[in-house]
């Protein structure tokens, strides 16, 4: 059943590439969004308005023009600082994938760092006294007593943001990448068989988020488990 | 670099002109048609029955579990074929409406931000206080009445934050017709920048009319937020003012 016209593999080739793009950026938005979040919460005023334009000018913008510009324009820009740098001319090629992945990382730290920054907000101030008049240094506060429970305040936004990011791979399939909607698109056009493939890309998506979701559920539940419940 | 950008403002001012006009026009048909398609979805979705429940949950799941992407190529080229492939079809006079994809694309947004909205406004629902329903019942409102008297307001109050979100998402994911030929202001900029090969100018371009789109729309959501929420700030006021003064 699994055959569509021979290209199945084909379609699971593009899953694993989906998949790819989202254990890359999941790390990297995870550290754009603690530095947005410590930009936002920072007492310098300057690196807090770094931080609010951030997310303001990129949740304003639509996820796919973030793409094309990266992959259009990053080139250019990098090949431009390459020749200034090295003085010669050189030609670059940023692969489409990390221009994917670049572009993503970008938006959803946006997203991330509004969640850290709620998720830093909802950690009590009498915690952090106390752990100064113990004589904790900042760093050892953060590992020891906001890190921990940041996890426990944050899961459920990256629960969420995960979903979205799922989502917004598809996204990436316009510039060229061979992920589940470019494989679909492939094999739509060669077989003339739009509505099969597309319909088998929806429902592997469907399966990505719903894994995704009952994963993200029971990390939730192992970070509240040391929670007395109401 | 500037003259660049005055290039492409003043030379493809009509083309992105009507890209924001069509991306507004977009934007306006899918949030007013999915709003109103979402309220009964929200409404049978609280259901105590579960079979009534089953069908929006289905609906809401489907279309919050895939990429709006790939739900617009599944419409326009799978749906599309579908109707191709009927035949005489292409004699019929509904053709010229039927291989057009700004319908495709209207029925696909419609529906997608109807399963959104509609996930939204089941939160509302549920989390309007038990307490007002049974007094509205006591009062010998139907559920009709209630409905449109407590729940629908309340509701309304409590969701509007969200709802705003999602209007910039419905926004955002405008941007998508571009990709089934739609000039929309991303298609007008991916346009542009096959003219010129000017990638920056004519993509910031697009993304400095996103953002003056969104902030206005952030405005107005604020002040109608304001009007919706206008009972809240007279009970402050009673409340002021029947504080007892003196010991």
């Amino acid at each position: 059943m699994f055959d569509l016209y021979g290209r199945g593999w084909q379609m699971l080739e593009g899953g694993l590439v989906t998949i790819q793009l989202c254990l890359t950026v999941l790390p990297l938005m995870i550290v754009i969004g603690l530095l947005g979040a410590s930009a936002k919460l920072s007492q310098f005023r300057s690196l807090r308005i770094i931080g609010e334009s951030y997310t303001v000018i990129i949740r304003g913008i639509p996820e796919l023009l973030i793409i094309l510009l990266i992959y259009f324009g990053g080139t250019i820009a990098v090949q431009n600082f390459v020749s200034w740098f090295s003085g010669e001319e050189v030609r670059v090629d940023i692969p489409a994938f990390w221009s994917g992945v670049a572009a993503l990382a970008l938006v959803q730290g946006a997203f991330a760092s509004e969640v850290f920054r709620a998720a830093m907000q909802s950690i009590p101030v009498g915690q952090i006294e106390a752990a100064t008049a113990c004589g904790m240094t900042p760093a050892q506060i953060f590992l020891r007593i906001k890190l921990p429970q940041l996890w426990r305040f944050a899961l459920p936004g990256l629960n969420n943001l995960f979903q979205v990011l799922i989502k917004d791979t598809a996204l990436i399939s316009v510039v060229g990448v061979e992920e589940i909607m470019r494989k679909a698109a492939i094999g739509a056009g060669t077989e003339k068989a739009p509505f099969t493939f597309y319909l088998v890309a929806m429902l592997m998506f469907l399966a990505f988020t719903t894994v995704s979701l009952f994963v993200f559920n029971r990390l939730e539940k192992r970070a509240a488990r040391g929670i007395a419940r109401a | 670099m500037f003259e660049d950008f005055i290039y492409v403002l003043t030379k493809y001012d009509v083309w992105l002109w009507r890209g924001f006009l069509l991306t507004i026009q977009l934007l306006a048909i899918s949030v007013v048609l999915g709003t109103i398609l979402a309220i009964p979805l929200a409404v049978a979705r609280v259901s105590k029955n579960v079979w009534v429940q089953a069908v929006p949950f289905g609906f809401i799941y489907l279309f919050r579990g895939t990429p709006l992407i790939g739900q617009l190529f599944m419409m326009y080229y799978g749906v599309g074929q579908l109707v191709a492939d009927i035949d005489g079809i292409q004699d019929h006079w509904s053709w010229a409406y039927l291989r057009d994809p700004y319908w495709y694309c209207l029925l696909t947004f419609v529906l997608n931000t109807a399963a959104y909205v509609a996930e939204i406004m089941r939160g509302g629902i549920q989390n309007v206080p038990n307490g007002e329903v049974e007094a509205a019942r006591a009062c010998g409102m139907s559920p009709f009445t209630t409905y449109r008297r407590i729940i629908f307001p309340r509701m309304w109050q409590m969701i509007w934050p969200a709802y705003t979100n999602d209007v910039i998402f419905t926004l955002k994911a405008t941007s998508l017709a571009s990709t089934v030929t739609l000039i929309e202001l991303t298609g007008a900029a991916r346009k542009i920048v096959a003219r010129t090969a000017l990638p920056y100018e004519a993509f910031i371009s697009a993304a400095v009319i996103y953002l003056i789109i969104v902030y206005s729309l952030t405005l107005a959501f604020k002040a109608i937020e304001k009007y919706l929420r206008r009972s809240d700030k007279r009970a402050d006021n009673v409340q002021t003012k029947a504080k007892p003064v003196g010991p």
